[in-house]
């Protein structure tokens, strides 16, 4: 049998499982993998400037695409830096396969030139690694990775591959799939879902508290969710992770939850009698403090992770499944024991007592603009054109979620479990490459764009028409309004300082930039910006002090939600102070 | 404020694992990250090719906890199965130390009957030491060690638990 290389045995089987683009950067101890893809043309390669942003590019082309995104970096310094990525992607379950070089098997251990315990340092910042030390073990090795990136909850795999595997041959041969180790239950007990059903059909309060899970089981789990909602007349909010999932034009949606969530899907979830929990994960931004979560309600808890079973919540009835199956199981057995639409008017009607509260609305101002205004207006220009949105993480990531409306799952990129400044640009980068017509926008701060700002030549060498939004108040905004709820107002270290020119900084880079100072050229900036047929940068001044609300401040009850700035101020106990 | 400490009790778990390069850091390392107590850890070959594993862990943690931390190992792709012995019902559990003792006189003479009393082997002896062997439960091995310190130990070596549930049935 003909012998290949490491690297050609590599190139080839990621070829046969259908990588389409890889996000890397080249290095010493991958040069043998760089010259095998300078020797094919069927897997285009994405340089990058900077390892991290080649995890979050994956991230953003995996989540957008629904196909798991695949990362090359070198030893050392290329695989620490991907290790945030990595983390991210590992925290939000999204599907990815990092190929790292590592120093020829002979010098392991020996503090060489550019090394680094890389399986060590990933080992619980993945879903999965290996070392591989043979080439005839890499096919194998490849394979297993995808499987295991892609089923069940999906994660990251890395992948280490010395030097000297990378050169050294073996016969090339194709592996069968192996499957056989790891196979996470994906059908949910039918007992269990009829239990669940008739749960359903009898409450009286009843909510689907939906998550990410739905998103990762592919557009028929959103589907589903939509028939199950429409069959149920229930409620329906969702986590950060989760937004798309039902249509925020829905009359059933309640917006967001948790702890800038909106006051109806709080106190709807508070004084519930039942929580359909659907591929979330009872998250501490979600619950607030625990013995105070929606006290007199059953919940029903699906998952795909046994471990994110009454993990932070008790639950009254357990599901393990692929949320997508479990839903069909639901919605086949809703039909089948022929329960009837419940009457759920009194529900709604207490529903509609807290939505008249308005908690998203805020006081406009006519001399500067409001973040909150900023994203509106964003909406209204972009929702013909079903956009692609990424954020980095903070104030304006809030403020996104709550006021952008998402009609369709994949269309919401951001960093939510690990909650990675930085992320944004990149993810657009490659959610841009993913969908090559789709309007892809950043959603930015002024902090949390300067993390990864390199990746605007990125988007220059690939001609990607990415667009970056920056609602500019020259804050930390998030920590600086936690400084002002916990810390009377000491501004420790959050002003954004020495700010650069972003729109030369754009154009230093081939980018179109626009500065938008005023209320009154706010929609003709955004309209520059949609009309511009190439990456465009636009600095958005914004208020300064401006804060995000509702907020459910870290250790409350959804009952003791903030609505209003001035409902707090000064100085947090200890206990409150160490909450995260 | 101080920080609060949750009562907990004492678990068995075995944990069957391919025997791949890396697994008993993945698994001990889970401990670690998660917050997790061991208090005892052994590992072994447990078949003729030498690629499963079997692993023994004592933690002690509360009962959700407990679940937790089944959970997660079930969760990692080489571990096949865990059994939480503890919460499955009648199980034996056996330690076996190595315990040095010197001195000379009555003391010398003190050791050796009390290695009598505990069944412990003597595995070397000079004319100014022994070391003994003893297996049992932890509290058999504990005070066995408490008896010695009065007698001259010197040091002790223990295996940690190793445990497998009564009856005919595996795990």
């Amino acid at each position: 049998m003909a012998e290949k290389s490491g690297a050609d045995i590599l190139i080839e089987t990621l070829c046969d499982l259908g990588v389409e683009v890889v996000f890397g950067y080249p290095g010493g101890a991958v040069l043998p993998i760089y010259d095998a893809l300078f020797k094919q043309d069927r897997i285009k390669h994405i340089l990058v400037r900077h390892e991290q942003a080649a995890t979050h590019a994956a991230e953003g082309y995996a989540r957008s695409t629904g196909k798991p995104g695949v990362v090359l970096v070198t030893s050392g310094p290329g695989a620490t830096n991907a290790v945030t990525g990595i983390t991210d992607a590992l925290m939000d379950s999204i599907p990815m396969v990092v190929i790292t070089g590592q120093v020829p098997t002979a010098l392991i251990g020996t503090d060489a030139f550019q090394e680094a315990d890389t399986v060590g340092i990933t080992r619980h910042c993945s879903k999965h690694n290996y070392l591989v030390k043979d080439p005839a073990q890499l096919a194998d090795a490849v394979h297993e990775a995808f499987h295991i990136a892609t089923a069940g909850r999906p994660g990251p795999v890395v992948i280490d591959i010395p030097k000297d595997v990378q050169v050294a041959t073996a016969p090339s041969r194709k592996p069968g799939r192996n499957t056989q180790r790891y196979a996470p239950q994906t059908k949910a007990d039918a007992a269990a879902i009829e239990a669940a059903v008739d749960m359903l059909a009898a409450a009286e309060r009843p909510i689907l508290y939906t998550g990410g899970g739905i998103i990762n089981s592919g557009p028929e789990a959103t589907r589903l969710l939509r028939e199950l909602a429409e069959l149920t007349g229930a409620p329906v909010t969702s986590t950060l992770m989760g937004l798309g999932a039902l249509p925020a034009s829905s009359d059933q949606w309640l917006g967001m939850l948790g702890m800038h969530g909106t006051y109806e899907a709080n106190l709807a979830m508070n004084r519930a009698d039942l929580i359909i929990a659907l591929g979330s994960r009872f998250d501490d931004r979600v619950t607030g403090r625990l013995d105070a979560f929606s006290p007199n309600s059953r919940k029903v808890h699906v998952d795909i992770d046994r471990s994110s079973i009454n993990k932070n919540v008790r639950v009254d009835l357990p599901i393990i499944a692929d949320v997508g199956s479990a839903l069909a199981d639901m919605v086949a057995a809703w039909k089948a024991r022929k329960h009837p639409k419940p009457d759920l008017s009194e529900w709604w009607r207490r529903i509609e007592g807290w939505r008249a509260r308005r908690c998203l609305d805020f006081a406009d101002r006519a001399d500067e603009i409001m973040p909150q205004r900023a994203i509106r207006a964003l909406y209204e220009a972009t929702k013909h054109k079903a956009p692609i949105i990424t954020t980095e993480v903070g104030q304006h990531q809030m403020w996104a979620a709550q006021h952008f409306g998402f009609e369709a799952p994949n269309k919401w990129l951001t960093s939510g479990g690990l909650g990675t400044m930085g992320y944004g640009l990149p993810a657009a980068i490659g959610a841009q490459l993913g969908n090559p017509d789709a309007l892809v926008i950043d959603i930015a701060g002024e902090a949390s764009i300067q993390m990864n700002i390199q990746e605007l030549a990125t988007a220059t060498q690939y001609r990607l028409p990415v667009k970056i939004f920056i609602l500019n108040n020259e804050y930390m905004g998030m920590v600086r309004q936690w400084q002002e709820l916990t810390y009377q107002s000491r501004y420790s270290e959050s002003y954004s300082d020495a700010l650069p020119d972003f729109v030369k900084l754009g154009e230093a880079y081939g980018w179109k930039g626009i500065l938008i100072e005023r209320p009154d050229q706010l929609d003709a900036g955004i309209a520059d910006m949609l009309a511009y047929d190439g990456p465009v940068i636009v600095d958005c001044r914004v208020a300064k002090l401006a804060n995000c609300f509702p907020m459910i401040p870290s250790g409350a009850a959804h009952t003791e939600m903030i609505l209003e700035g001035n409902e707090v101020s000064g100085e947090m106990d200890d206990e409150a102070k160490a909450l995260v | 404020m101080h920080i609060k400490q949750e009562a907990s009790e004492r678990h068995t778990l075995t944990v069957i694992v391919d025997n791949e390069p890396g697994i008993l850091a993945r698994i001990a390392g889970l401990f670690t990250a998660r917050g997790y107590n061991i208090e005892s850890l052994t590992v072994s070959e447990i078949t003729d090719d030498r690629a499963v594993s079997r692993i023994t862990i004592v933690t002690s943690a509360s009962a959700h906890v407990m679940e937790q931390i089944i959970a997660q190992l079930e969760r990692l792709v080489p571990v096949h199965k865990v059994t939480d012995l503890t919460a499955l019902g009648p199980h034996v559990e056996r330690e076996l130390a190595l315990v040095k003792v010197a001195g000379t006189g009555d003391h010398r003479i003190e050791a050796l009957r009390l290695a009598e009393v505990y069944r412990a082997h003597v595995l070397d002896a000079t004319i100014s030491s022994f070391v003994f062997e003893v297996t049992g439960g932890r509290d058999k091995i504990d005070k066995f060690v408490e008896l010695m310190s009065e007698v001259g130990l010197v040091e002790v070596a223990r295996t940690g638990v190793v445990a497998i549930s009564r009856g005919k049935e595996a795990a």
